[in-house]
């Protein structure tokens, strides 16, 4: 566990080991996700209440889970580099947060989308997506306070503060929307809400699921080696990289 | 030196040790209590300003909307609790920003005793002198909103247990911006998402007392959210205030 | 008294610019010490670090040969830092911005010492006007009032002799030797050139502003 900690002090290490893991994730995103696409939007059957229009649900669910969990990674992140001073943690989540907001923005239109067919509308104060939109404002919240700061490491420490804030009052936000919600509209219909969908409707969710997780995983290793080429650039290893390849 | 000698801590004759005396914390706590006091009520426009907005923003709906009786009735839980928010966060950003500016943080951050205590003592002081007056204010501008009758010691104490959540988890906005030249509306987009679980609670403990059906788990949750931010906020204060001193 | 401020290898990145480096320090009572150095060349970060107010450095602090971590609670109990922002509170007197340092530092204190500690750096008969109603020498002088009210050891001063005038620039040097012959110890900063002394050591930050390269 040391020695793994101490190794990811090196951004040198992160970036040789990146480039290893890296082609790996965007094949297996790739793959899912073309995997997924097909089989959910050409093979699955249509829903017997909402028909085609249900498939929307093969964007929605996978980018609003990645919407929850790039936040809790950023703040774990924001931890470690509290804890450890691990500088490629505040590069990968700084990396992370435009990220997380596109996929929580994706995740509110595609609701909204979703929307018009079911509700007749394109916006219902619906818990779930109540919830998404003030996480979206969390997540502009880290990102403004990352830009308000004219010294690098000032303004990582204050988002990695913020995030972890963030990441105690996500559930809380969570639990307090669903209460709101029952007491003011209750019996709606829920979009996502339902149980028993059948195995040929939720095996390619999963596999869209487990292809935006790989793409995420891939376009943060990627982002993150740039950032720390453009942040170390004035270190030696970098420098002979830069006149190897040359 | 005038004396020739030179005890390390001048009124306490027990010799320093790691831990400062407990009593050191306590002097210190009520010390800034008492400074914090005194500045705010020499300048009495700033703790009144928050008040006026308040009554103003109220005054804003019926304008806005409607004059009519039973409308403003059904919305004026939600109304008066927005408001007070808001109202309250109006003057959070001056919290840390005159110690910050004249350089008594920097000194606040090097005594012996805990700057997470210090803190939350200027964070009750922003408490005493705005969401406790704003509390008391409430049911005036309740009656000009035809709140129903029965709910107004519900309004009054929803919104006293709730503006302690919300200085206290402001305070952490406030902390992490109080570096930064033009952080007040910064301050606000960290701050309000933060708040509504708060504002949910606390406008729903008000529109149970009109239903009848008893605001008492409203409140509760209420109490629960401001123990929760009692133990944590002050931690992310201090954190957040050492942050800033460095930026 | 024993005092021993200790630092080994300290080294200080700033968004990655290297303030210094391989910086050892011995700094011991009886000693002023000046921190020299160029514009930008991180004198005020030294004094911080040296201070306890940043955890942001590489190598090691020790106070009185225990590490700085360990001996953090020991070390804010005799040390007295002044900034390059006095401090007080304009809307409040010296006596009351006094009274709440003094109460700070581990006790609620008497009247009578705030008083005496006011005359002597020249500010009796301004003790109950409003702070911000005096010149900034004068609210300089209301902070290096705290030399005398809080007596501490180790004294780390950030440009104490801004704004203050010729006579008073006399009496704080003199204060500064009396001190580390007294057995205190004084890590200053400043643009003023000190008189030469026995006690006065210097410590130089070169490269100012430079980028570090490695």
């Amino acid at each position: 566990m040391w020695a793994f900690i101490n190794k990811l002090r090196s951004p040198k290490w992160f970036y040789a080991i990146g480039a290893r893991l890296q082609p790996f994730f965007w094949v297996a995103a790739a793959a899912l996700i073309l995997v997924g696409t097909v089989w959910g939007l050409a093979f699955a059957p249509a829903d017997y209440q909402q028909g085609n229009s249900f498939r929307i649900i093969y964007v929605h669910v996978p980018s609003a889970f990645l919407a929850q969990s790039i936040f809790v990674s950023m703040a774990v992140c924001g931890l470690v580099y509290m804890v450890w001073k691990i500088k490629v943690a505040d590069m990968a989540a700084a990396m992370m947060a435009p990220l997380g907001a596109a996929m929580t923005f994706v995740s509110l239109f595609s609701g909204a989308v979703w929307g018009v067919p079911t509700w007749g509308t394109w916006w219902m104060w619906d818990a779930r997506l109540t919830s998404m939109l003030i996480l979206l404002f969390l997540y502009l919240g880290v990102i403004a306070l990352r830009g308000a700061f004219a010294s690098r490491d000032s303004a990582s420490r204050a988002a990695s503060v913020l995030a972890m804030v963030g990441v105690i009052n996500i559930p809380i936000i969570k639990y307090s929307v669903d209460w709101w919600y029952t007491l003011h509209q209750p019996a709606t219909f829920t979009i996502t809400g339902r149980v028993g969908m059948p195995m040929e409707m939720w095996a390619p969710l999963l596999i869209m699921v487990l292809g935006f997780y790989s793409f995420f995983i891939a376009l943060t290793l990627m982002r993150t080696r740039s950032e720390i080429l453009r942040r170390e650039s004035n270190k030696r290893w970098v420098r002979d990289l830069a006149g190897g390849e040359r | 030196m005038p004396s020739g000698e030179t005890p390390m801590i001048d009124t306490d004759d027990r010799p320093v040790a790691d831990g400062e005396p407990r009593g050191g914390l306590t002097v210190a706590v009520w010390a800034t209590l008492k400074r914090d006091l005194t500045l705010l009520l020499r300048r009495r426009s700033e703790v009144l300003n928050p008040l006026v907005f308040f009554a103003l923003v109220i005054t804003l709906f019926p304008i806005g909307i409607s004059p009519d009786p039973q409308l403003l009735a059904t919305i004026a839980p939600g109304l008066l609790w927005v408001a007070a928010l808001l109202a309250a966060l109006l003057s959070l950003d001056s919290l840390f920003r005159g110690d910050y500016d004249d350089g008594s943080l920097e000194q606040l951050l090097l005594t012996p005793q805990p700057l997470a205590m210090l803190g939350l003592a200027k964070v009750a002081v922003h408490w005493l002198l705005t969401g406790l007056p704003l509390a008391m204010m409430a049911p005036v501008l309740g009656i000009m909103l035809s709140l129903p009758a029965g709910s107004y010691p519900t309004l009054a104490f929803s919104l006293a247990l709730g503006t302690a959540s919300l200085s206290l988890i402001g305070a952490i906005g406030a902390a992490l911006t109080v570096g930064l030249s033009r952080g007040g509306v910064l301050l606000s987009l960290l701050v309000l998402p933060l708040y509504i679980p708060v504002l949910i609670f606390g406008a729903g403990a008000v529109q149970a007392a009109i239903l009848g059906d008893g605001a008492a788990a409203h409140l509760a949750i209420l109490g629960a959210l401001l123990a929760l931010a009692l133990m944590l906020a002050p931690w992310a204060i201090a954190a957040s205030l050492r942050i800033s001193i460095n930026g | 008294m024993t005092l021993r401020l200790q630092a080994r290898k300290l080294a200080c990145e700033r968004d990655d610019r290297w303030l210094f480096e391989d910086l050892d320090l011995d700094i011991r009572a009886g000693e002023i010490v000046r921190v020299e150095g160029p514009n930008g060349s991180g004198k005020t970060t030294l004094l911080k670090i040296l201070s306890g107010q940043l955890a942001d450095y590489q190598g090691e602090l020790f106070w009185n040969d225990r590490p700085m971590r360990q001996a953090r609670q020991a070390f804010l109990s005799s040390l007295l830092y002044l900034g390059h922002a006095p401090g007080v509170k304009g809307a409040l007197t010296p006596l009351e911005n006094l009274a709440w340092y003094q109460a700070l530092a581990g006790g609620a204190g008497h009247e009578a010492a705030r008083l005496a500690a006011l005359e002597s750096v020249g500010l009796a008969g301004f003790e109950d006007v409003p702070a911000a109603q005096l010149s900034a020498g004068q609210q300089r002088r209301v902070a290096l009032a705290r030399l005398e009210l809080t007596p501490r050891p180790l004294w780390v001063l950030d440009e104490p002799f801004t704004a203050i005038d010729r006579d008073g620039v006399a009496a704080l040097e003199e204060r500064l030797i009396v001190h580390a012959r007294s057995g205190g110890c004084v890590l200053v900063t400043t643009h003023h050139e000190l008189k030469a002394s026995g006690e006065l050591r210097r410590i130089r930050l070169g490269r100012g502003g430079q980028d570090a390269e490695r």
